[in-house]
């Protein structure tokens, strides 16, 4: 008996709804198809879009699971029937999407997760807004705080991340034409993620992006291909990067700018607090749950956390990234910096006295404009 | 990778409010349309066709002005249905018709394949030059082409390919699109093949995969581009930082080494665009002088814009500056190994403090 192969995952990435993800996803499932391959749908949302429903045509689609919550009908992938199904090739869209509460798996890329696991590769959609390190520019892009997230990890495992583009203007005319929605929600969608200069910026983004995908996999070289293993890439001169986790609500923009500076540097990621009795039991409820999270989000991206034990934050941080060997430390702009007394309070500045031998980074809103 | 970046480096104020108004005179030129491609076959004549033909079903009076000497089957089938002119015959080679195009003045023409050195004796050089007629003579243009004949991409495309084209087509041209599209699809896996190919194979994957995130960055490059002019033209003041920009703060004593080491890298990684700026001090000892010059030199040497600046607040100054050009990274030196009493009050703290909206990465000195 041969060891089970992971299933291979190809991602149609898009910046906006509407530039034809999941019209590519279903055109590359009739291809396979065509050749042979045992392909069926596991999800797959029409939105009444009528040349991607007609692209589904003769497609076997495996039913949706009907999920009951409050008293209302949902409807989720079935992934369960799926792995039943057992097919070669499967069809997901909407990898980024949220499950309804009561579903075996929180996430849908989750579900997906354990179809490539049972060896079924996975053809899948996604938008550049749901990548979740590129989450603040996102933001100050668009206006727009996305919650349906997928770690960076994830998209990385893909065995090949493919752009779907299409320029904005002519993505425009099809949101005119009523192709993308249908009227009342276009003029929504209008008003958001749909301005003219948003699509031009998203689509930079996702190109750029784009790109880093093919580097990434170019410097792992084969031994990414059909592994779907964690990956490290090995850089010349070693980075290594600790973030400073604090009950600052910015401290997610610092773990995530942490996390996207050493994906692209191939270096290692470290979040860390420095608590008086080394664990959390001592605070107030409210920085209690703050600092969980945040250590919660940072082990989500796949980031070493671990709490520290120090009556001093700087100096238990320094000496923490000293022993480990980091070169540069993340931290959070702090609140309220410019008065004197809030300046001593706050371990910044001790830290940039005490570490004179890493490179400090201060991470700042990357501000959305005022619509 | 950082060349196409500086081709395309953001612009001052002045220089886009220039291009506005050039714009504005220039009213009736003709729209160009890119479609990019990484290699032969990913399908850009294809889209290109396909998307002739969706035009011609919608009414619109559609020409095609270039086909490729070898045209695939599917796209064959497209070209039946669509007008073409077919290219000149002169002595020595082929070159599209200008002057039937010119006279039969179609909305729109397609010309597949933009690289293309016409036979000596016409009136342009190259295709690319046919093309910028036709759009003067106020033509919508849709046409394509392939990353390897970028021009100033050419010592970056031979280092992956080890082949010479001659026929290029400049930047700026393909900059002075209104609309690029990037055709892109992976490169094929070599499947079962036998072991004496594999390598050659995947060798061939490779090269394929670096043009592929060649021609991504062009086309992140010429969009962020067209995004600066959209903004600028329309008197946004808004800075979007899709591209990672830094700024590197320098002094006469600053210890350059690390910061320049660290920007080149986080700029190539990232593709971002990489400037080194000095505030100009009065009565700077010719030592001082003379290890300035040095730094910057470097800088210059590593693809940097330099941007020497005047002021009495040099915190202020890097800031205004910083903002006028969209950074979202500010390098600094920690000056003179400063205690925390030091920091305090000081430039470098005044820099962490005012910074809103950018990172501060402060290096030890």
């Amino acid at each position: 008996m041969t060891e089970q192969q992971r299933g291979k995952l190809k991602i149609f990435m898009g910046y906006a709804a509407g530039v034809g993800k999941t019209y590519k996803m279903l055109e590359e499932a009739q291809e396979l198809k065509g050749s042979g391959v045992d392909i069926v749908v596991g999800y797959f949302e029409p939105h009444g879009r009528q040349y991607t429903i007609a692209k589904s045509d003769g497609l076997e689609t495996i039913p949706r699971k009907r999920i009951d919550y409050r008293g209302s009908a949902f409807e989720e992938m079935d992934t369960e029937a799926i792995l039943v199904r057992r097919p070669q090739a499967c069809a997901v869209d909407e990898f980024p999407h949220t499950n309804v509460p009561g579903s075996s798996r929180g996430k849908r890329w989750e579900d997906v997760q354990v179809l490539l696991d049972a060896g079924i590769d996975v053809l899948t959609t996604m938008n550049i807004q749901h990548l979740e390190s590129l989450n603040d520019q996102v933001w100050n892009i668009s206006g727009v705080r996305v919650r349906e997230t997928v770690p960076d990890w994830v998209v990385q495992q893909a065995d090949e991340v493919v752009m779907v583009d299409l320029t904005p203007r002519a993505l425009l005319h099809r949101l005119q034409r009523g192709v993308v929605y249908e009227r009342g929600k276009a003029e929504q969608a209008l008003q958001k993620f749909f301005r003219e200069s948003t699509l031009v910026a998203l689509r930079e983004l996702a190109l750029r992006q784009a790109a880093h995908e093919v580097e990434h996999r170019i410097s792992n070289g084969q031994t990414l291909v059909g592994s779907g293993t964690d990956v490290a890439a090995h850089p010349k001169k070693h980075h290594r990067i600790l973030v400073l986790v604090t009950a600052n609500p910015k401290t997610a923009m610092a773990i995530r700018r942490a996390k996207r500076m050493g994906d692209f540097l191939g270096a290692e990621c470290f979040a860390v607090t420095v608590q008086p009795s080394g664990d959390l039991s001592g605070l107030p409820e409210e920085d209690r749950e703050a600092i969980e999270r945040h250590l919660n989000f940072a082990r989500n991206l796949h980031i070493e956390a671990r709490i520290l034990e120090g009556e001093d934050v700087a100096s238990a941080v320094v000496d923490f990234a000293r022993r480990n060997q980091v070169t540069q430390i993340f931290v959070t702009r702090p609140r309220g910096w410019s008065s004197l007394t809030a300046l001593a309070r706050d371990p910044v500045q001790k830290i940039i006295g005490l570490a004179k031998d890493m490179q400090i980074v201060i991470v700042s809103d990357r501000e959305p404009v005022a619509r | 990778m950082g060349s196409v970046t500086r081709e395309i480096r953001r612009k001052t104020p002045e220089e886009l409010l220039r291009e506005c108004q050039a714009e504005e005179t220039a009213a009736k030129k003709g729209h160009l349309k890119i479609f990019l491609g990484y290699a032969s076959g990913v399908g850009k004549s294809f889209r290109m066709l396909d998307e002739a033909r969706r035009r011609r079903e919608r009414g619109q009076d559609v020409v095609v002005g270039a086909i490729q000497p070898q045209v695939p089957p599917e796209s064959k089938a497209l070209l039946n249905n669509l007008e073409v002119i077919p290219l000149k015959q002169v002595d020595n080679g082929t070159a599209i018709d200008l002057e039937t195009l010119i006279r039969r003045h179609p909305v729109v023409c397609f010309i597949d394949g933009l690289a293309y050195n016409n036979p000596p004796g016409l009136r342009n050089p190259t295709r690319w030059q046919d093309v910028q007629e036709l759009l003067n003579a106020g033509i919508k243009v849709i046409a394509s082409i392939n990353i390897q004949y970028v021009a100033e991409l050419q010592k970056e495309v031979e280092a992956i390919t080890g082949k010479h084209v001659s026929e290029t087509v400049p930047v700026s041209f393909i900059k002075s699109a209104d609309e690029i599209e990037i055709v892109d699809a992976p490169p094929e896996e070599p499947m079962d093949r036998p072991p004496e190919e594999q390598a050659e194979a995947q060798k061939r994957e490779q090269r394929l995969s670096r043009l592929r995130e060649l021609a991504l960055v062009l086309a992140a490059d010429v969009v962020d581009h067209q995004l600066n002019e959209y903004l600028e033209c329309h008197g946004l003041k808004q800075q979007f930082g899709a591209n990672e920009r830094i700024l590197v703060c320098i002094t006469p004593r600053a210890n350059m080494q690390e910061m320049m080491e660290m920007a080149q890298i986080i700029a190539q990684r990232f593709h971002g665009e990489l400037t080194v700026a000095y505030v100009n001090q009065p009565n700077i000892s010719s030592v001082d002088q003379a290890a300035l010059d040095a730094r910057l030199a470097i800088a210059s040497a590593a693809g940097a814009h330099v941007e020497i600046l005047e002021g009495d607040n040099p915190a202020d100054i890097l800031l205004d500056f910083a903002r006028s050009r969209g950074i979202t990274q500010l390098f600094v030196g920690h000056s003179q190994r400063a205690g925390i009493s030091r920091l305090w009050g000081s430039p470098i703290e005044k820099l962490i403090r005012d910074s809103r909206g950018m990172d501060v990465r402060v290096f030890p000195q």
